[in-house]
């Protein structure tokens, strides 16, 4: 980046400012920052999660917000019970092969731009119950996972990390350009096709789209 | 009507009362069907009721479970005994510590197994604090379910945090303990332990005080409880219903009076018995059986006596018990918690199997329901204090 003293022009724009100056002048009572900035700023701290458990985690996601971790800290007390009104989905707990489709379909109603949570270890991989018949291994293999909080359960302190970690990701979101947020894209996709409960298993078992089998590492 | 003038009593379900007319009847408008959860902002997990409604009336009501299936008993059919027990903690996850209990209760007996005296007091400290958090947050859950939106809850979750946090310090996790053994317990308190949950113990009768002059006397809380979801007592026996529900009914039926499993022959409490069996009582149920779990508590810690907690001829890796089978049982917070398993004399079980409590204590739930709204259905469902780790296993 130019040095912006030695810079030709007299105003530069905001994104050519360092941060040094941008400090400089709050010193002296301006703000500046820019659009993008703002509206991030705005989000990261107003995550509305969606007020949906699904089993032990669930316990330690009422846990986080309640008085001792106090998840409002961080702008997310507003657990809304409907997906419409919801930015996050905090997947608290083992996904069964029956609760898969109700899940997708959830999030499917999830307003963009939308996050989720995948809680614990049973969100993330089946957890301990990977080995039974009716355990849905992991809900990246439907919906796209943001943030990945293990533990079994995770402690509250490892959800309210997990938030912070979503915010900063936030934060760094860009509105236009190149690398412009998954949701300012209109040919990315919001909605995701649900699974039906079949027979022996889920009908698709995964969606190819999002999720694709770890390919093993070649031995050095 | 007024809804915040207490109703008489509401007719008994099962016999149709004057409120419940017949589901084909042309002439009344259409009946509607709403499909209430999986996902609801009711805070008792993955339980999906389809309930039929005329106007706001409950006239059919279908529960449907199996949304957290877990497959807990095939799992444990294939693993040793031993490598169960974690996963006991996770099918009531609010109470571990006497789930613990139920399944070492049912391996001991399996295996003639003997427990130290130390041991048991400790088990049943550790039962009576999970009853604590187990009934403290039920009550935070039913005051969610009647509008209170969360207030109730903070002060059940303050003071779950306190007990949590001991059982923290003994076993290493906050909510998934994985305590207790085959013939005795894992690890044991210190002296510093055993005095910061006498102090606990000692100060809960002021947050049930204070929890109830919150409570008890609200009028909307009274309004909305008394006469509803009305439960007698020859129904309850009938379909099986056990622990504060069917207490709530005027039965006196208490496993830790009637088996007097573990030392509890020796403690000095009483069992609270309800008169009506409605959610008013279902709810003072929770608040009487705290107060004497503090008496037993408190009465462990006194006695609590030294020695080991383990029984020397234990037997922890390579635990194959001779073929047979057994039923162990206990008093959980939520009802009869039982263990049902057959060995054919390998490393795991042959049959494993669990009486869950919550699941048969909702059985009667469409009975206890009908001819009440369905903003009513919402609350008796939370007065049975379901787990849905443990309805769906």
């Amino acid at each position: 980046m130019s040095d912006p003293v030695a810079s030709p022009t007299p105003f530069p724009a905001a994104g050519n400012i360092s941060d040094a100056e941008r400090e400089d002048l709050r010193r002296h009572g301006i703000l500046m920052t820019s659009l993008e900035e703002l509206h991030n700023w705005g989000r990261s701290n107003s995550i509305w999660p969606l007020q949906f458990g699904l089993a032990c985690c669930a316990i330690e996601m009422i846990a986080a917000a309640t008085a001792r971790f106090d998840i409002a800290r961080f702008g997310a007390e507003i657990f809304r019970p409907s997906p419409r009104q919801a930015d996050l989905m905090i997947v608290s707990g083992t996904v069964t092969k029956k609760m898969a489709p109700q899940v997708i379909r959830l999030w499917n109603q999830m307003p963009e731009p939308k996050y989720c949570i995948a809680m614990g270890a049973c969100a993330i991989s089946g957890g301990p119950f990977k080995q039974g018949y009716n355990v849905l291994k992991g809900i990246d293999r439907f919906i796209p996972v943001d943030i990945y909080i293990p533990g079994c359960p995770p402690r509250p302190e490892a959800l309210l990390n997990g938030l912070i970690q979503l915010q900063k990701q936030i934060k760094a979101e860009q509105l236009t350009g190149p690398n412009a947020a998954r949701f300012t894209r209109p040919e990315e996709p919001s909605e995701f096709p649900i699974p039906a409960y079949g027979a022996h298993d889920l009908v698709p078992t995964k969606n190819d789209a999002v999720w694709a089998p770890p390919t093993p590492e070649a031995k050095a | 009507m007024n809804p915040f003038t207490p109703s008489a009593p509401a007719p008994f379900a099962s016999a149709p009362g004057p409120t419940v007319r017949a589901v084909h009847d042309e002439f009344h408008g259409d009946l509607l069907e709403v499909s209430m959860g999986p996902q609801h902002p009711s805070t008792h997990g993955v339980f999906r009721m389809v309930a039929t409604l005329d106007g706001e009336q409950l006239v059919k009501l279908k529960p449907v479970f199996g949304y957290l299936h877990r497959n807990h008993e095939k799992i444990a059919e294939n693993t040793t005994y031993l490598g169960s027990m974690p996963y006991t903690d996770r099918l009531d996850y609010l109470c571990s510590m006497s789930t613990n209990w139920a399944y070492a209760l049912a391996v001991e007996k399996l295996a003639g197994q003997a427990v130290p005296e130390r041991a048991q007091y400790l088990r049943i400290i550790m039962a009576e604090l999970t009853r604590l958090v187990n009934h403290s947050c039920l009550v935070g859950f039913l005051f969610n379910d009647l509008g209170t939106s969360f207030t109730p809850l903070l002060y059940a979750f303050r003071e779950r945090e306190k007990i949590i946090d001991l059982f923290e310090a003994l076993s290493g996790s906050r909510m998934m303990c994985n305590y207790q053994r085959f013939g005795g317990c894992r690890v044991d308190p210190t002296p510093e332990w055993l005095a910061a949950a006498q102090q606990l113990v000692d100060n809960f009768p002021r947050f049930l005080d204070e929890y109830e002059r919150m409570l008890t006397g609200n009028e909307i809380m009274l309004a909305r409880t008394q006469g509803v979801g009305r439960l007698d007592a020859t129904h309850a026996i009938n379909a099986g219903i056990t622990g504060p529900v069917l207490r709530a009914s005027g039965v006196d039926y208490d496993l830790r009076k009637v088996d007097a499993y573990g030392f509890y022959a020796q403690f000095d409490f009483r069992v609270p018995l309800g008169a009506h069996g409605d959610t008013y009582d279902r709810y003072m149920m929770r608040i009487l059986e705290m107060r004497e779990s503090v008496k037993i508590l408190q009465q462990a810690f006194k006695r609590l006596p030294a020695g080991p907690i383990m029984d020397p001829k234990a037997k922890l890796r390579g635990f194959r018990p001779k073929a047979g089978e057994a039923y162990g049982r206990l008093e959980g917070p939520k009802g009869e918690l039982g263990f049902f398993l057959i060995s054919d004399g390998s490393p795991n079980p042959y049959r494993y199997r669990v009486r869950p409590p919550s699941l048969i204590n909702l059985t009667l739930l469409e009975e206890m329901c009908l001819g009440h709204t369905i903003a009513d259905a919402v609350v008796i469902l939370g007065s049975i204090d379901i787990v849905l780790g443990e309805v769906d296993r």
